[in-house]
């Protein structure tokens, strides 16, 4: 069955006619080629297809597209603009706090979510903020350490104000 | 310590520049294989099997071709008339592309369903229906060599059991002696479980062939993009595809680990389905797909150490039963079935050795998979460092100092191993050194000593490993004939900005970063005017790909050389413009200059602008340079790690409480990167040990197929990483350089089981196998008190 869904997109207005079964993450990288959201599994436990909904952190790999209809999301290409990097993006590229690329646009959308919410965490509420995202490759050391140095960026950004 | 022979700006080796490819990632415009979207583009699911052991009775697609979208399901039968439903594997075993009779394993690909989406696909699958004979599964590799078991491959000419083959390496008859004889001798039996290299990419492709042009073009996953191109040509040739129009190109990959060097049966149809149907077809394997097919490790070691009351170490033997499945479709050099395990002799002097391995058919997924690791090097080191730690205990010695009085001493380098290796460089006491001093291990054996009085379990785990990487010399090394060299090949523009090509293929090593800098170290080019492009054999020199901790011994020497040859090339150029003799040039970083007279030189720049547009009478115009680098032998890396750790003994719970990791792979292009590999290697090394192994029951059905059973190591069971380095460069390799991103992977998992085991010694407990989950430990401590 197929329904017409309309949400915004990176601040773009998108509508669709979609199956009710198709997920999230396949509308964004298969109807709109917004690749930078990726699969890892199928169970909900990489977080690689983690982005931004409505404000909020969520794993689009199950979450139905339909649900989706009048919502406001975020995915990496729409973080920053152009030519531009959010203080997270500096911070993974300044701690490499990324190997192969492939968790860390999800890391990164969780990461917004979590700064979002605890402005200041301490390296354990990172380690347990980012824990339902996977990285084969870092270690999670630098992950960490990225994290912390765009806390720090965005504190000072938000006092300057 | 390295010292910078170039300034920042340049970036040659010894620089923590930040990576020239992070861009793209961060901002979401990696091209993975996933991500490639060709015109007319179909997508194939693979119809899989429940079974462990069956007999394929029937397979009905007509259910499934009925689905509007679904374009066609390809079985056994249909590419057995082309004589493509078997092929190789690298070690000239033959493993089904699909079936015509009997699956060997569960989740083994059954029938392939091509469809005009992946929805569409995943319900013709569900619509094919196969009609199964279920047979009992041999499921353990010991039932495997009984006289009874059933022969699962008699499709094997002269296969008259289930072994696959037998080993061995040294002396067994002198080894047994010696250990007859010994003072002291400890004996285990050690299991390395079977894992998954769960890279957070799967694997996949898309396959396009063009009827017209009869040119097939295969974005994969693979490692080795040149490798697999061979093996297309030589496993479809007689289908008419040729290798000078087979393109494969290995875009961004997801993470490697060795778990993208194999060729796939699914990859092997989306080739054929292509050129059947004439449009390109994408197939991406899911998650539990990539779980319960491939694995790493499965050696169940026998081992004895023999020792001098003393604790002089005198001999070791080891006997394997190795499980690979139903196929040996191990990724090995072709003359080294059981990869470098005859490493197993470890960081110790001594003589004599005796290495053997059996390797045996059972009804489970083939792979055998060099897991972040040079080949089964995981497997020894696990033996030996176990081992060590057992002569240590058994005969009450500090296990830091049992080793420092066993090890191979800095100036006995080069040093013959007992079974046949010849280790290149180190200065195994100073890194040991390094390690305890940095940990403090003085004072933890304080420390442990008080929390043993009052009760309390905890441990100290040591394990000194020498790694055996950069296959390799090809006089020995080979996958399927092929010669492990590597390549490199520079062109440096007019304006002094340069291309470099290699035959090798990131997989997040850094690779655009770290070759840019050897590079910037030969030529004074800053590195971020140098290009650097790999994975596109159309394009790229041939190479045998990354792996094995291989491309910095192998591309990177070539990357070195192919430079030299330009700075000679130069040289000649730069004689021209200064109007001297060449014997009156002289070299330094980024320039030549007149001998004598310093202020009379010409940059690079200069040099590689002049190659193009004022070149000396009878000279070759350009300036590039190729070379294919032909290792003399391969590097040795080695490293101390110590790992301190409590164990809870009412709930067996592990905390880590410090780990401390200190390298040495000789001289280091970029320490940001190294420490970033070390970081990642720790963390998959506490995996196996800790966390992962891939179960099966007495059906030969996984039980934990899914990530939600399969436990990666999230963040928070990742600990906080502590590194440090020695260097000692490499005699052999242009730059002195080893691989290093292995190291971590194979010395963590038996610094941490002998740190846990050391915690419950105080009970009696002596050994035991990873993975240590809390409740294998609780069960542990509840059998012993």
């Amino acid at each position: 069955m197929k329904h017409t869904i309309s949400m915004t997109i990176n601040g773009a207005p998108v509508t669709a006619e979609v199956d009710s079964r198709l997920l999230l993450v396949h509308f964004i990288r298969e109807n709109l080629d917004l690749t930078g959201t990726h699969i890892g599994c199928d169970t909900s436990n990489c977080g690689a297809c983690t982005i931004l909904l409505d404000g909020k952190s969520i794993k689009s790999c199950t979450y139905l597209a339909v649900r989706a209809d009048g919502a406001e999301i975020t995915t990496i290409e729409g973080l920053a603009a152009e030519g531009t990097n959010h203080p997270l993006q500096q911070a993974f590229h300044d701690q490499h706090g990324l190997h192969c690329g492939f968790c860390t646009p999800g890391m990164i959308m969780r990461s917004v979510d979590l700064l979002k919410n605890n402005p200041n965490p301490t390296e354990e509420e990172i380690r347990w903020g980012i824990s339902g995202n996977l990285c084969r490759c870092t270690g999670y050391n630098n992950i960490v350490k990225s994290v912390q140095q765009a806390a720090k960026e965005m504190q000072s950004e938000s006092e300057s104000v | 310590m390295f010292k910078c022979k170039t300034s920042a700006e340049v970036g040659g080796m010894g620089h923590s520049v930040k990576r020239k490819e992070d861009a793209r990632f961060l901002h979401g415009k990696g091209n993975y294989v996933d991500d490639v979207k060709l015109p007319g583009q179909l997508t194939m699911v693979m119809v899989r099997s429940p079974y462990a052991y069956a007999k394929i009775k029937s397979i009905n697609k007509e259910k499934a071709l009925a689905i509007p979208g679904v374009l066609a399901v390809i079985t056994g039968e249909d590419l057995a008339q082309y004589n493509l439903h078997w092929m190789p594997t690298l070690l000239s075993d033959t493993q089904m592309v699909l079936p015509t009779d009997t699956v060997m394993h569960q989740s083994q690909e059954v029938c392939a369903v091509i469809a005009t989406d992946r929805y569409v696909a995943v319900d013709g699958a569900e619509a094919v229906e196969v009609d199964y004979e279920p047979m009992q599964a041999i499921v353990d590799p010991f039932k495997a060599l009984d006289d009874d078991a059933p022969l699962l491959r008699p499709d094997k000419e002269g296969q008259e059991d289930n072994q696959i083959y037998h080993w061995e390496r040294g002396d067994r008859a002198k080894t047994d002696e010696v250990i007859a004889n010994a003072d002291v001798v400890v004996k285990e039996r050690i299991y390395l479980p079977r894992i998954h290299v769960a890279s957070i990419e799967t694997c996949g492709c898309v396959a396009s062939y063009d009827k017209d042009t009869q040119k097939l073009l295969v974005y994969l996953t693979t490692q080795a993009p040149h490798a697999i191109r061979t093996v297309v040509a030589l496993v479809a040739g007689h289908v008419g595809l040729s290798e000078e129009k087979i393109r494969i190109i290995s875009p961004d990959i997801g993470g490697g680990f060795g778990g993208k060097v194999p060729v796939y049966p699914a990859y092997v149809v989306a080739i054929a389905a292509t050129f059947l149907i004439g449009k390109p077809v994408k197939w991406i394997e899911d998650r539990s797909e990539n779980l319960v097919n491939g694995f790493a490790r499965d050696y169940h070691m026998d081992c004895e150490l023999a020792a001098t009351k003393e604790g002089k170490i005198q001999a070791f033997k080891v006997s394997t039963l190795a499980d690979h499945g139903y196929t040996d479709s191990s990724a090995n050099p072709s003359k080294y079935p059981t990869g470098m395990f005859s490493i197993c002799t470890g960081s110790y002097d001594y003589e004599h050795a005796f290495a053997e391995l059996d390797a045996v058919y059972t009804n489970k997924a083939p792979g055998g998979v060099a897991y972040r690791c040079s080949f089964r090097v995981t497997e020894a080191v696990h033996a030996i460092e176990r081992m060590v730690d057992k002569l240590a205990a058994k005969i009450e010695k500090d296990p830091a100092l049992l080793r420092l009085e066993n090890f191979i001493k800095k100036e006995q380098f080069p040093y013959d191993s007992p079974l046949g290796w010849s280790y290149d460089s180190g200065d195994y006491e100073a890194t040991l050194k390094k390690a305890m001093d940095m940990i403090g291990y003085d004072n933890y054996k304080k420390e442990q000593a008080e929390k043993r009085a009052q009760g309390k379990l905890m441990g100290i785990g040591i394990c000194t490993f020498t790694e055996v990487v950069g296959a390799g010399p090809s006089k020995d090394f080979d996958i399927l004939g092929i010669a492990m060299f590597d390549s490199a090949e520079i062109r440096v523009h007019p304006t002094g900005k340069a291309l470099a090509r290699f035959g090798t293929k990131s997989q997040g090593q850094g690779h655009e970063t770290t070759y840019a800098q050897i590079l910037a170290e030969e030529l004074g080019i800053p590195y971020t005017d140098i290009e650097i492009d790999e994975g596109d054999t159309d394009t790229a020199p041939y190479g045998l790909g990354t792996y094995a901790s291989r491309s910095t011994p192998t591309a990177g020497a070539a990357a070195a050389i192919a430079a030299r040859k330009l700075r000679d090339k130069g040289k000649k150029i730069a004689a021209h413009l200064l109007e001297v003799s060449e014997e009156d040039i002289e070299w330094e970083v980024g320039k030549y200059f007149v001998k004598g007279a310093p202020e009379k030189s010409k940059t690079i720049q200069d040099v590689a602008f002049a190659a193009y547009t004022n070149i000396p009478p009878g000279m070759e115009p350009g300036f590039e340079a190729t070379h294919y680098y032909d290792p003399p032998n391969l590097t040795f890396p080695n490293g101390a790690y110590i790992c301190v750790v409590e164990v809870e003994q009412e709930t067996g719970a592990i905390d880590v409480k410090r780990f401390v990791a200190i390298d040495d792979c000789g001289n280091i292009i970029n320490p940001m990167i190294v420490e970033g590999q070390v970081h990642g290697g720790l963390t998959q090394g506490i995996a196996p040990a800790m966390y992962e192994g891939i179960e099966y029951d007495d059906e030969g059905n996984v039980l934990n197929g899914t990530l939600m059973d399969y436990l990666v190591p999230t963040a928070v069971e990742s600990p906080h990483w502590e590194t440090g380095h020695t260097i000692t460069p490499s005699p052999h390799h242009p730059l002195g350089a080893k691989g290093v991103a292995e190291s971590p992977t194979v010395g963590a998992p038996p610094a941490i089981a002998n740190a846990i085991i050391d915690a419950l010694a105080p009970l009696g407990i002596k050994h035991l196998d990873i993975p240590i989950t809390p409740a294998k430990v609780w069960e542990a401590i509840q059998a012993h008190s």
